[in-house]
């Protein structure tokens, strides 16, 4: 106990030292130019936090072995069953709130389940860190905006023309890093999401550069535009109600949820065909594959190339629901968020990827609400000063709950293997089994 | 059957393979032996297209008459196409993936041709079906081989390590092969797994497979080779039945390092 409390004494020593001069001066602008503003009572909660949470770490170590064992690999997966459904359902009573905010974040929420379902194949599946996916969801969106406003073409038309497009970009990007392993494909396809960003910033004929382009088509229902003056042909006018815009939103809500499904049951149907099973193979042991008279090539290419389509479908989609793209929404932090969210959610798993994006992306706005609903109580004039930033901690508080998460669980929320066939009985392969993208 | 003419294989200034010429003939089970260093691995390297051969030639033919110049075949060709199978010295099966699952992956062309590009069988139609059902029924046959039907839906990489020896023979031989190359299968085997080795390995022979393999347990070599080759230093040494090489002054003195004097050209 004597040595846990020195080791939380150390490190809120330690705390103070970096924290003290971080977050205890602010300089405000006054009257007469900059001042310095000391914080002490912020500065004492942060080494207070620190202190307590290091002492609750080593006291939690001390009860017991960690448990990563099989039993719990198949407590989760016995548990996804059920998660499965109630989420579902969710997903799709999710509009009867009628509130726009949430179903804005829900279509938010599922874009990134898609990228995640999408990078997944490539990532968790073939073992193939791919740091560069934005660039397919980049090709996916200017493809389906420069299509539709250059040719007059609709949405579901050039759905599937930017899905094929960006197959064929990730086929291209395929091809160069064959031979590459590990860090150094991330790299190369670290700078191909970079190199696409950059061409579509300076290529003004085509793309606009970095203005983007805006007034990219609405999406139809059947060709039933949803037009707010309610016109012959409108989804209003055809369905006899008042028009509004969130009749639209709801409609996008509900293109996305498809497509995502699309993708989760795409990617689960080829799991258990012989090319998912070459590509988890192709994790495993690439040499062992050769050796089997698998062509490495193709199944790299063709994992590589059903990855992206699934970002080009999304890229679409993200046009159409923004109205306007520019490469400023395709920067590398995009890819981050991506393979955070798989890494998270457990490489290879569904489930895993699609909790995590609902932590990641809707647990950082719940926390933005919580914060600033804690700030609002916070009236002492002790916390003055503290409680109108409260929300500006929460990517902080995102970040170390992140890392403890990785601590706790390195290899994400649901990190267990579940056969993709089985003799007799399906049973959770261990996580320390299967190995990982190499990296 | 598997006919290996003038090959050599250079690493920089060192050959590690130096005109080696060999013939393992349909049916048998040829031993490649040799002390540590003589070039076996390489020349099972250059055979399974893992190496390209500086120069000669590695001509297999086919009981049915077709014949394969692996020297130039690319290397997954030569598993699926020629099928040559192999094994390997540290054993590489696909650990996080069931014992079923592994023998299903050797399966991959045989299984991806029957679902129409992948388009058909994600739908669900086509003749996946069946050809799945074959495959599993191929998969059921070795486990049953090898023993390890019980243990069918546990990962590969939980098996101990004699049934993880097995299951990577019972792999290679899911692609259907006309040569199975063994890459020391005895290694790290006690008496009753070898013994079972042996016994796998006949049967295998039997089934109308040729076999070729390396060993340094000579307990396993001189059992069940039917013809056994010799390497010291990339070279070939000594050629024959068991009887012949175990009475051959030359591979015991390459083996036991005894009658120096003997390798000084007179």
């Amino acid at each position: 106990m004597r040595g846990a409390l020195r080791d939380a004494f150390l490190s809120a020593l330690v705390a103070l030292g970096i924290f003290g001069p971080m977050v205890g001066l602010v300089s405000t602008s006054g009257d007469h130019g900059l001042s310095l503003q000391v914080r002490p009572i912020a500065v004492a909660v942060v080494v207070g936090l620190i202190f307590a949470g290091r002492l609750l770490i080593l006291s939690w170590r001390g009860g017991g072995p960690r448990q990563r064992n099989l039993a719990l690999a198949e407590r989760v997966a016995r548990a996804g069953k059920y998660i499965t459904p109630i989420l579902l359902l969710a997903a799709i009573a999710l509009p009867f709130t009628g509130s726009r905010y949430y179903i804005d974040l829900g279509t938010l929420v599922l874009t990134y389940i898609m990228l995640g379902w999408g990078l997944n194949i490539v990532v968790g599946l073939a073992g193939l860190l791919d740091l560069g996916y934005v660039a397919f969801y980049a090709v996916g969106a200017y493809s389906y905006a420069l299509l539709a406003m250059t040719f007059g073409l609709g949405f579901w038309t050039c759905l599937p023309l930017a899905g094929i497009l960006a197959a064929l970009w990730g086929v291209m990007l395929g091809f160069p890093v064959l031979r590459l392993r590990g860090d150094y494909l991330a790299i190369v396809t670290l700078a191909f999401g970079e190199i696409i960003r950059i061409v579509l910033t300076n290529w003004v004929s085509l793309t606009n550069g970095p203005n983007g382009i805006s007034g990219v088509p609405r999406p139809t229902l059947f060709g039933l535009a949803f037009s707010m003056d309610g016109g012959p042909g409108t989804f209003g006018d055809f369905f006899n109600i008042e028009p509004a815009v969130i009749q639209r939103i709801i409609f996008l809500y509900y293109v996305i949820l498809g497509l995502a499904l699309l993708t989760n049951w795409v990617s689960l149907r080829l799991r258990r065909l012989p090319l998912g099973r070459a590509w988890e193979a192709l994790r495993e042991d690439e040499v062992a594959c050769r050796s089997l008279g698998i062509n490495v090539r193709n199944t790299k290419l063709t994992a590589f190339g059903i990855g992206a389509m699934f970002g080009g479908f999304a890229g679409a989609f993200f046009a159409t629901r923004q109205g306007f793209i520019s490469p400023e929404s395709f920067t590398f932090m995009e890819s981050a968020t991506v393979l955070a969210i798989v890494v998270l959610g457990g490489l290879g798993s569904q489930l895993g990827v699609a909790l995590a994006a609902i932590a990641m992306i809707g647990g950082l706005e719940a926390l933005r609400d919580f914060l600033s609903f804690l700030g609002d109580q916070m009236n002492s004039p002790v916390f003055a000063g503290i409680a109108s930033e409260l929300p500006l901690y929460r990517v902080l508080i995102f970040g170390i709950a992140l890392v403890v998460m990785m601590v706790l669980r390195p290899r994400g929320l649901i990190s267990g293997r579940t056969p993709s066939v089985a003799l007799t009985k399906l049973k959770e392969i261990a996580p320390d089994l299967v190995a990982e993208s190499r990296s | 059957m598997l006919a290996v003419a003038d090959l050599t294989m250079r690493f920089g200034g060192l050959r590690a393979v130096d005109s080696l010429s060999f013939e393992a003939r349909k049916g048998d089970i040829t031993a490649v032996i040799g002390p540590n260093g003589a070039g076996k691995t390489t020349v099972f390297n250059c055979i399974t297209g893992f190496y390209r051969p500086t120069t000669g030639t590695i001509v297999l033919t086919h009981p049915n008459g077709g014949t394969y110049a692996l020297q130039r075949m690319q290397g997954h060709r030569i598993a699926a196409a020629a099928k040559v199978a192999r094994t390997f010295q540290n054993i590489r099966l696909f650990a996080g993936m069931t014992v079923l699952e592994n023998l299903l992956v050797a399966q991959h062309n045989t299984l991806m041709a029957a679902t129409g590009f992948g388009v058909l069988a994600v739908l669900g139609l086509g003749r996946y079906r069946t050809a799945e059902a074959a495959g599993m029924e191929k998969a059921r046959h070795w486990l049953d081989a090898i023993g390890l039907t019980a243990r069918a839906d546990d990962p590969a990489g939980a098996l101990p390590y004699g049934a993880q020896r097995r299951l990577e023979i019972a792999r290679a031989m899911c692609i259907d092969p006309v040569l199975l190359c063994l890459d020391e299968p005895a290694a790290g085997l006690n008496p009753r797994e070898s013994e079972e080795l042996n016994q796998l390995l006949l049967r295998i022979r039997d089934e109308g497979c040729s076999l070729l393999l390396i060993e340094h347990d000579m307990g396993v070599v001189m059992r069940i080779s039917d013809h056994i080759v010799v390497l010291d230093h990339g070279k070939k040494i000594s050629d024959g039945t068991p009887a012949e090489i175990r009475a051959d002054p030359g591979v015991i003195a390459a083996y036991l390092g005894e009658g120096e004097e003997d390798e000084v050209p007179a």
